[in-house]
C-alpha cells in the first residue's frame, strides 16, 4: 500500500519574486508556474539563484518581494513549520541524536500522530524507499545511500503538498547517483507529488524531469520540457549549459540567414536582423559528399583536424573556413568508418535544414 | 637470521609470507623510534606529577609525630568542621555550576548565533578576563558588593531597599565572584560545540514542522548536551580546589577544600594532614570524572560517535 500524495498534489505559482543579499540581487523579478504533480528541475550553475529561490520556498530565505501561491493560498509570509512542504537536503540534515525510526518519526510527532499510527507510517515509509528493517539503526551505522532514503522517506512521511529536493544525489559516487535518478523518477511517478528539485547537473535534470527550468544570474532563461529544451535551446546560455554545441555566426538580412556569403536553409522561420549564433550539436553534423547538398542540407566546407576514437563513437575536429573550430561526432558504424578522412583533408559537413537553430549573440 | 636471507628464502611456511621477519623487525624499529622520542615527555610527566603525587600520598600516611598511621584520613569522619568544608566545598561547586549554566548557556547560544564578525567581537569579551589576574578580580567584586560597595549604595539611593544587602563575605559573594571567573570555562567548549550544529538539521526540523521552539528543545539542545557536559565538568572540577576566591569573598565563613588544606599545612604545619585532603581530593575528583564519562558514554552515544 502506498502513501496518498497525488491526490494531495498541488500547483505551485511563484512571481513576482525579487531578492537581494546585501546590495547584490540574485533573484530578479522571477515567475515560474509549477502544475500539480509536476516534477520541475530548477538547473543553473553556482550562484544562478536556484538554491535561494528553494530557500525561499522552503520558507528559510525571506524574499524582498513577489508572491508564492500554493493551490492558490499566498504562503510567502508563512513561518517555515507552517508550510508542510516536505525537503531533501543536500547533505541530507538527518538528526544524528536520532535513530532512523524516529527521524522519519519526526514530523509525524510534530504533527501529533497517534503511536500506533506513527509506527504504520513510518514503517511504509521505510519500506517506499527500501529500508525496511533499518528503523532501529544509528544514523552514523547508515552508508551514504541510506541516508539519502532515510532523508527522502522522511521528506514523504506526513504527506506533504509539495517536496523540494536541494542536490540530493550530488553526494554519492556515479554508480548510485544514477541508480538514485531513477529510483526517484519511478517514486515520483507513483506517489505523484509536485516536486521541485535543484540542481547543477544537466544529465540529472534531463534524465528526471517533466519540466526543466534553466536559470542563469538570477533569472529563468528558459523553461521546457527536456526534449525540447536540448533540441531548441532558445539562448546562448542553454544552449551551451545543456549538452555540447558548436556555435557558428550568421548574419540575418533581407529575411533570410547568411554564412559565409552562402544562405542557410532552415525550417524556423528567419529572425529580421541582428547578429546570431547557429546552435549545432556535434551529432546533428555529419559528413557529406558534394552530391548530397540538397534543398534540405546545409554544407560546410571545413578542413579535417583530428579524429579520436572512443569506442561507441568517433569525435572529429575540423576546422571551418572562417578558422572557427567545430566538433562533430557519431557512431563507430561501419560505413561511417569506411568513409573517414584523415587529418588536414578538406571535407564537407552538412547540417539538416530542420536541426538549425538559431540564438541572439549576446 | 638476516634480512636479506628472510626475503630470499624460498621455503617460506604458510604462516610466515615473504619478507615477514624483516617487516616484524621494521615494526619492532618504528616502535623503539617513537618510545626514544616519547620518552622527554614521559620523563617530564614522571617528574612533575608521578612524583609529587606519590610523595604527597606518601606523606598522608604519617601523623604529627613521624608514626605511620591512618590518623589523617580518620579525622575525615571524626571532625565535624571537615566534614562541614566537604559539603560547603561541593554546595560552591553545585551552585556555581548551576549559575555558570544559567548564564552561560544563553550566552553561548547567543554567541553561536551572531554573524561571525560580531562572534568574534563578543568571544573577546568572554576571554579578555582570562588576562586580568583572578585576585584583581576578586578585589574588584569585593568593591562592588561590599557593604557600602557599588551595588548597595546604588539600591539605597534608589531607595530600593533600607539595609544594606549582604554580599560579600558571605556565601552569596563567593558563589557570585566564582561564577564571574568560572563562567568563561563553560561558555568556550559550549559554544564551540554549538557552532558545529548544523543549520541545515535546524532548518530540517522547522521544515518537518516544528515551531522554533519545538526545533529548539528537540534538536538543537539534544546536540547541544556534548559540549555542556564538557564545560560543566571543567567548571564543577575547577571549582572543587578553588582558593583565591572563597579566601577573599568568603569573609572565613564560607571555608572550602583548599582553604582547609592551606590552614593545615601553612598554620599548624600539619603536612600529614594536609597532604591526607590533597588526596582525597584528588580521588574525588578522578571518580567525579569517571562517573561523568560513563554517564555520556552509556547515554550519549549517538550524539558521541557523530563527533
Amino acid at each position: 500500500m502506498l502513501l496518498s500524495l497525488a491526490q494531495s498534489a498541488l500547483p505551485i505559482g511563484i512571481s513576482g519574486i525579487e531578492k537581494r543579499f546585501g546590495g547584490v540581487s540574485v533573484l530578479h523579478d522571477l515567475g515560474l508556474d509549477v502544475a500539480a504533480g509536476e516534477f520541475l528541475t530548477l538547473l543553473g550553475p553556482s550562484g544562478s539563484g536556484k538554491t535561494t529561490l528553494l530557500m525561499i520556498l522552503a520558507g528559510f530565505v525571506r524574499a524582498n518581494a513577489g508572491s508564492i501561491k500554493v493551490g492558490g493560498e499566498e504562503i510567502i509570509t508563512m513561518p517555515p513549520h507552517k508550510r508542510n512542504i516536505g525537503m531533501v537536503f543536500q547533505n541530507y540534515a538527518l538528526f544524528p541524536h536520532m535513530n532512523v525510526f524516529h527521524n522519519i518519526a519526526f514530523p509525524l510527532k510534530q504533527r501529533r500522530v497517534s503511536a500506533a499510527e506513527t509506527a504504520e507510517r513510518v514503517e511504509r515509509a521505510l519500506d517506499l524507499v527500501q529500508l525496511k528493517g533499518l528503523g532501529e539503526r544509528r544514523v552514523d551505522q547508515l552508508s551514504g545511500g541510506q541516508r539519502q532514503r532515510v532523508a527522502l522517506a522522511r521528506a514523504i512521511v506526513f504527506e506533504p503538498r509539495i517536496v523540494l529536493m536541494d542536490e540530493p544525489l550530488s553526494a554519492l559516487d556515479k554508480n548510485l547517483r544514477e541508480h538514485m535518478q531513477i529510483e526517484l523518477r519511478n517514486l515520483h511517478r507513483r506517489l505523484g507529488m509536485t516536486t521541485v528539485y535543484v540542481t547543477h547537473d544537466q544529465r540529472e535534470a534531463i534524465t528526471m524531469s517533466d519540466r526543466v527550468a534553466v536559470m542563469n544570474a538570477g533569472r529563468i532563461e528558459q523553461i521546457d520540457q527536456p526534449e525540447a529544451l536540448y533540441a531548441r535551446p532558445k539562448t546562448k546560455f542553454v544552449a551551451g549549459f545543456i549538452g555540447e554545441s558548436n556555435f557558428i555566426p550568421v548574419e540575418c538580412r533581407n529575411g533570410g540567414v547568411w554564412h559565409e556569403g552562402s544562405n542557410l536553409r532552415m525550417k524556423d522561420p528567419a529572425p529580421s536582423a541582428g547578429r546570431h549564433l547557429m546552435v549545432v550539436r556535434p551529432e546533428k553534423l555529419r559528413l557529406i559528399d558534394g552530391a548530397e547538398q540538397t534543398g534540405d542540407v546545409n554544407a560546410l566546407p571545413a578542413i579535417v583536424g583530428d579524429i579520436i576514437y572512443q569506442g561507441d563513437s568517433f569525435v572529429c575536429y575540423a576546422t571551418l573556413k572562417d578558422g572557427r573550430q567545430v566538433t562533430l561526432r557519431d557512431y563507430c558504424r561501419p560505413d561511417v568508418l569506411a568513409k573517414l578522412p584523415a587529418p588536414g583533408e578538406p571535407i564537407t559537413l552538412g547540417i539538416d535544414a530542420q536541426d538549425v537553430v538559431l540564438v541572439a549573440d549576446q | 637470521m638476516s634480512i636479506g636471507s628472510a626475503s630470499l628464502d624460498p621455503a617460506c611456511g604458510p604462516d610466515r609470507g615473504l619478507n615477514a621477519d624483516a617487516l616484524r623487525a621494521d615494526a619492532r624499529r618504528e616502535s623503539r623510534g617513537l618510545l626514544a622520542l616519547l620518552s622527554p615527555g614521559l620523563l617530564l610527566v614522571f617528574a612533575v606529577i608521578i612524583v609529587p603525587i606519590g610523595w604527597l600520598f606518601w606523606l598522608s600516611l604519617f601523623d604529627e609525630t613521624g608514626q605511620l598511621s591512618a590518623a589523617n584520613y580518620a579525622r575525615f569522619f571524626e571532625r565535624a568542621s571537615y566534614i562541614k568544608t566537604f559539603v560547603t566545598t561541593f554546595k560552591v561547586a553545585f551552585v556555581v555550576t548551576g549559575a555558570c549554566v544559567l548564564f552561560g548557556y544563553p550566552l553561548a547560544y547567543m554567541l553561536s548565533q551572531l554573524p561571525r564578525r560580531a562572534a568574534s567581537i563578543c568571544l573577546i569579551f568572554v576571554i579578555l578576563p582570562f588576562w586580568t589576574s583572578v585576585l584583581v578580580r576578586t578585589y574588584a567584586w569585593l568593591v562592588i558588593l561590599q557593604r557600602k560597595g557599588l551595588v548597595n549604595s546604588w539600591l539605597i539611593d534608589l531607595g530600593v531597599i533600607s539595609q544594606p544587602l549582604p554580599l560579600a563575605n558571605n556565601f552569596a559573594g563567593v558563589v557570585i565572584g566564582m561564577t564571574h571567573i568560572m563562567l568563561p570555562f563553560l561558555v568556550l567548549p559550549l559554544y564551540a560545540s554549538m557552532k558545529t550544529i548544523d543549520v541545515d538539521c535546524l532548518r530540517a526540523g522547522m521544515n518537518l514542522g516544528a515551531s522554533p521552539a519545538a526545533t529548539f528543545r528537540q534538536i538543537f539542545f539534544p546536540l547541544s548536551l556534548p559540549g555542556l557536559a564538557s564545560g560543566v565538568v571543567i567548571v564543577f572540577v575547577l571549582c572543587l580546589g578553588f582558593f583565591v576566591t572563597p579566601a577573599l569573598m568568603g569573609g572565613g565563613k564560607v571555608i572550602m577544600w583548599a582553604m582547609r588544606m592551606e590552614q593545615t599545612t601553612s598554620l599548624y604545619s600539619n603536612w600529614g594532614a594536609g597532604a591526607a585532603l590533597g588526596v582525597v581530593l584528588l580521588a574525588v575528583t578522578l571518580a567525579l570524572l569517571g562517573f561523568f564519562q560513563w554517564l555520556l558514554g552509556a547515554r550519549a552515544t549517538g550524539v558521541w560517535s557523530q563527533r
